[in-house]
């Protein structure tokens, strides 16, 4: 008498040809030109991947509410460290400092 | 000796209390050293860890004794400048790494927590000892690498100075750290897995003693937090060994971006720190006011919110490295949350022990003097979450004496507590009374005589990490170096009548405190290997101290 | 309100006599030992998730910083292979699913069958990976050692799609790594006076240090999975006991999510750009 019952085996091949369409999906795309929607789209198509080896491999979609809370957390930290780091990336400004003004400069008395 | 009422375990028949004191006990039923060394129960790795770490405390002790010394006259003259450096970071290193961050869990947590949810162990006792060896190590790659020379960046390995300008010995210390965060992982994953899974019938969330809640929210802690240290270790011992210069600006890098991910496991884990006292003294001052904690939900709640805001406020180490000033303004106001939770606690135990039955047993001395430094530690602390006196108090040993506050005043003493309270159920003996108080009171008279001048000369300008300073701050370091000869001493006293006392003590009852927990009324004192003689269960909250109550003695025979 | 002695569960069967190694000693039931195997990994595997997540944060901030010399960099790796690996390593994904899904069936040859498969995909996934895509990146001399040369990776890369281009002048002289040609002085010269080349040496930084801990944890994976094949052939476990065996699934099919994200980020950043950019 098995803890839990095995899942069919027709569900892993589905899920393998799912992969399968979407890593073509992923390159074509990837090929093409599509701007600012270049990375959200590439992204976006991995967090699909990604979820359906969570959910069906890794067997998320009939496991405790427990485990979906630690993967939940686990997500919500690396997002706190991407996003807050960001913080402070997207908003030095003094990356590019002005031209120097070398007449100006030599021109001061030390 | 003085006279304990006692509490009689409100749910156990007469015939299924345990005994007193048992005479086959965890401690003896086996004593080769192989059944020490190769243990998997929890209580003697607790033990083991409590020894290791016991020993890693003393040397830290010497270096800060060494740097105490130096800093009694202004110029540089008992050390040189180099060795002043590779003291205090042997001094940061040794004392956060190999003694806080484990302090209280892996010693108190590993012997309590089993006890306290009734369960026979852990989820995973090898596990727990793999922890144990994994610690010592990464000790001893640590201590390996202080021995070959030292390094002297400070605990915080600041790069670019790490990874480009210094000597090898900085990957040895890496990689000894880098081993020694698999002991917190593993230690915090055990923890956590024993808390969900391994609770006896009836005790729900809302049973556990709140000791447990905060382990819980440590091990959260350290589950999420360490690895990310571990991969900027190895990224500066990368660096080095590739030249890369992924935290060099000339090569393109960013060392802000190293304070980023230090410092994103950095504060996690001053937290790791001092959640486990936080709730050591829950424990004791519920018990030692005979009244139960005032609120008990917002205490669990306050635990868990310190440690999931702790991970959002990382950046008020770094405010004036040239992080973006918006940043800065984000990260201050969040700062300025996380001390919502803490001040939640520390008036939650003053509401409870208003209208207690209050006593002043030396666990209880520690508690007090936990309260006290604690508070003084937190609020000073933000003063350097806003930004603009920040700007003044940063580096300076206005910091020193906030973290040692909340680190040495908060941490250590709320575990030297922790230690007394448990020591009677660990060893079966009681510990001398009037030393043990004693021990409280050096330690809080040296402890603010060595750390209040600090904040002093901090405001008043004095760097740290400096081994000499102008003349016109010395009144106030020898102060403080004269206050560190009196916490010493304080630190000394219990080195040497614990373990006299473990040895020649009276024996202990089972519950000399009469505490209302399953570790003190299911159990004997010291427990048997399997803790419990049948599994519990709980009908009832923690902490209903009996009204009536008849004095009986703590100690057997009495 | 008194206390009741916890007697081991009739209810279930699962304290079987025969495998006296189903159960530990502190555990009270199959159940509760399975669930807390199974938690453990979990947490584990959150360790992992913020392990790998310092090095994506360490990508993201330096892609922002240098996006087009990153984008211009991706482009040397081939997506090709890359897409193939990701076949690869998806399909040992699934024979890892069928190995624990024997473990639940109680069908211990099929789960050293399946494994060995695992192993074999994974085995294939590495060749790939070290002796194609790496073998190119050292004659292209993108290793981020001190031979990396940016200027002479690119016009290499964009002078031949057929393989690298010969520099001719004098005897080919060969260096240590997969015994790549050294580059010439002036490629080193052209280097040192362009900063682009060290914004591009991080991104390789970065890849091979990304893609190294990702192969390291496959490595594990593997000893682990051989560990794992010689207790199953041993019928060591049961329907009743296989959390080790749902445990080394969890962390190979998360071995398999790192690389799901580091496929599109390493290695399709700049496949808009097209060739001989």
């Amino acid at each position: 008498m098995s803890l839990h019952p095995p899942a069919k085996a027709w569900t892993y091949w589905a899920n393998f040809l799912a992969l399968c369409v979407l890593t073509v999906v992923t390159w074509y795309t990837a090929r093409m030109d599509l701007g600012v929607l270049s990375t959200p789209v590439a992204l976006g198509i991995a967090v699909i991947k990604a979820a359906l080896v969570v959910l069906f491999f890794m067997h998320v979609w009939e496991s405790t509410p427990l485990t979906k809370l630690v993967i939940a957390m686990s997500l919500f930290m690396l997002t706190v460290l991407l996003t807050f780091m960001f913080t402070d990336y997207m908003t030095r400004n003094y990356d590019v400092l002005p031209p120097v003004d070398h007449a100006a400069v030599s021109s001061v008395k030390h | 000796m003085s006279t304990i009422i006692s509490q009689q375990p409100r749910n156990l028949s007469a015939g299924q209390v345990p005994e007193e004191h048992s005479e086959v006990n965890y401690l003896n039923h086996e004593t080769t050293i192989a059944s020490w060394l190769l243990t998997l129960d929890h209580k003697r790795i607790g033990i083991l860890y409590l020894v290791a770490m016991t020993a890693m405390f003393i040397l830290g002790g010497i270096y800060a004794g060494l740097l105490r010394a130096e800093l009694i006259t202004p110029k540089g003259d008992l050390l040189s400048s180099d060795f002043y450096n590779k003291s205090f970071t042997a001094h940061g290193v040794i004392m956060v790494f190999f003694v806080l961050i484990p302090l209280v869990p892996a010693s108190l947590g590993n012997f309590m927590l089993p006890l306290m949810i009734g369960a026979k162990d852990v989820a995973f006792p090898r596990l727990n000892l793999i922890s144990w060896y994994v610690y010592m190590i990464g000790a001893g790659f640590t201590l390996f690498a202080l021995l070959a020379g030292g390094v002297d960046t400070g605990w915080t390995f600041y790069t670019p100075l790490s990874t480009t300008y210094l000597n090898s010995n900085v990957m040895l210390t890496a990689t000894g750290l880098f081993i020694l965060g698999f002991s917190s992982i593993l230690t915090g994953l055990n923890f956590i897995v024993t808390i969900h899974r391994m609770r006896c019938p009836g005790m729900g969330w809302f049973r556990m003693p709140l000791f447990v809640w905060a382990l819980y929210a440590t091990s959260v802690i350290q589950l999420l937090g360490t690895p990310v240290i571990a991969i900027t270790l190895a990224l500066v011992g990368v660096e080095r060994l590739l030249g890369v210069g992924i935290f060099d600006p000339r090569l393109g890098g960013d060392p802000i971006l190293y304070q980023h991910l230090f410092w994103f496991y950095s504060h996690p884990a001053v937290y790791i720190m001092i959640l486990p006292p936080l709730g050591v003294t829950n424990e004791l001052i519920s018990t030692f006011s005979r009244k139960p904690i005032f609120g008990y939900s917002m205490m669990a709640g306050a635990s868990l919110a310190i440690a999931i805001f702790s991970f959002i406020v990382w950046a008020h180490h770094m405010f004036t490295s040239g992080l973006s000033p918006y940043a800065a303004m984000f990260f201050s106001l969040l700062t300025f949350s996380v001390a919502i939770p803490s001040g939640i606690k520390v008036f939650t135990w003053l509401a409870t022990l208003f209208r207690g039955s209050i006593s002043f047993d030396s666990p209880m001395l520690f508690a007090y003097g936990f309260i006290g430094l604690f508070t003084i530690g937190g609020m000073t602390g933000l003063f350097l979450s806003t930004l603009g006196t920040d700007i003044h108090f940063h580096d300076t040993y206005f910091v020193v004496a906030h973290f040692h506050y909340v680190m040495v005043g908060g941490a250590i003493v709320g575990f030297m507590g922790g230690l007394h309270f448990v020591w009677p159920k660990m060893t079966g003996k009681m510990y001398p009374e009037f030393p043990a108080r004693m021990s409280a009171i050096l330690i809080f008279v040296g402890f603010n005589l060595t750390f209040f001048p600090q904040f002093l000369v901090g405001y008043l300008g004095m760097p740290r990490r400096y081994h000499e300073y102008p003349a016109e701050f010395q009144v106030l370091n020898v102060f403080s170096s004269a206050g560190a000869t009196v916490l010493g001493v304080g630190y000394l006293l219990p080195i040497l009548y614990l373990p006299w006392s473990a040895f020649f003590g009276p024996k202990a009852t089972r519950n000399p405190w009469g505490a209302t927990t399953l570790d003190w009324t299911h159990t004997s004192s010291p427990p048997s290997p399997h803790n419990f003689e049948a599994t519990p269960v709980v009908t009832e909250e923690p902490y209903k101290y009996n009204t009536l109550f008849k004095k009986e003695s703590a100690l057997v025979g009495h | 309100m008194s206390v009741t002695e916890k007697s081991p569960n009739a209810a279930h069967s699962g304290h079987d006599h025969g495998n006296s190694h189903e159960l530990a000693h502190h555990f009270v039931s199959v159940e509760q030992q399975h669930d807390a195997g199974n938690l453990g990994m979990w947490m584990f595997l959150t360790t992992e998730v913020l392990f790998f997540g310092g090095l994506f944060a360490a990508y993201t901030i330096y892609r922002y910083k240098f996006e087009r010399v990153f984008e211009q960099a991706s482009n040397i790796l081939d997506p090709m292979l890359g897409a193939i690996n990701t076949i690869v390593l998806i399909f040992s994904s699934v024979t890892m699913a069928f190995a624990v899904r024997s473990a639940q069936q109680g069908k211990s040859k099929a789960i050293v069958a399946w494994l060995a498969a695992t192993i074999l995909f994974g085995c294939m996934f590495l060749g790939i990976k070290v002796f194609m895509e790496w073998k190119h990146d050292a004659h292209l001399h993108v290793f981020p050692t001190a031979d990396f040369n940016w200027t002479y990776a690119r016009e290499m890369h964009s002078g031949g799609e057929h393989g690298h281009g010969h520099d001719s002048h004098g005897p080919e002289m060969k260096g240590i790594l997969f015994n790549a040609p050294v580059v010439p002085q002036k490629y080193i010269d052209a280097d040192a006076r362009n900063p682009e080349a060290k914004q591009a040496r991080l991104f390789f930084f970065l890849y091979f240090t990304m893609t190294s801990l990702h192969a390291a944890h496959m490595v594990i994976g593997f000893g682990v999975m051989a560990v794992i094949m010689v207790y199953a052939w041993y019928g060591y476990y049961t329907p009743n006991y296989y959390v080790p065996v749902e445990s080394v699934g969890l962390y190979w099919h998360f071995v398999d999510l790192v690389w799901i994200f580091l496929f599109p980020l390493l290695y399709l950043l700049g496949a808009h750009l097209g060739a001989g950019h």
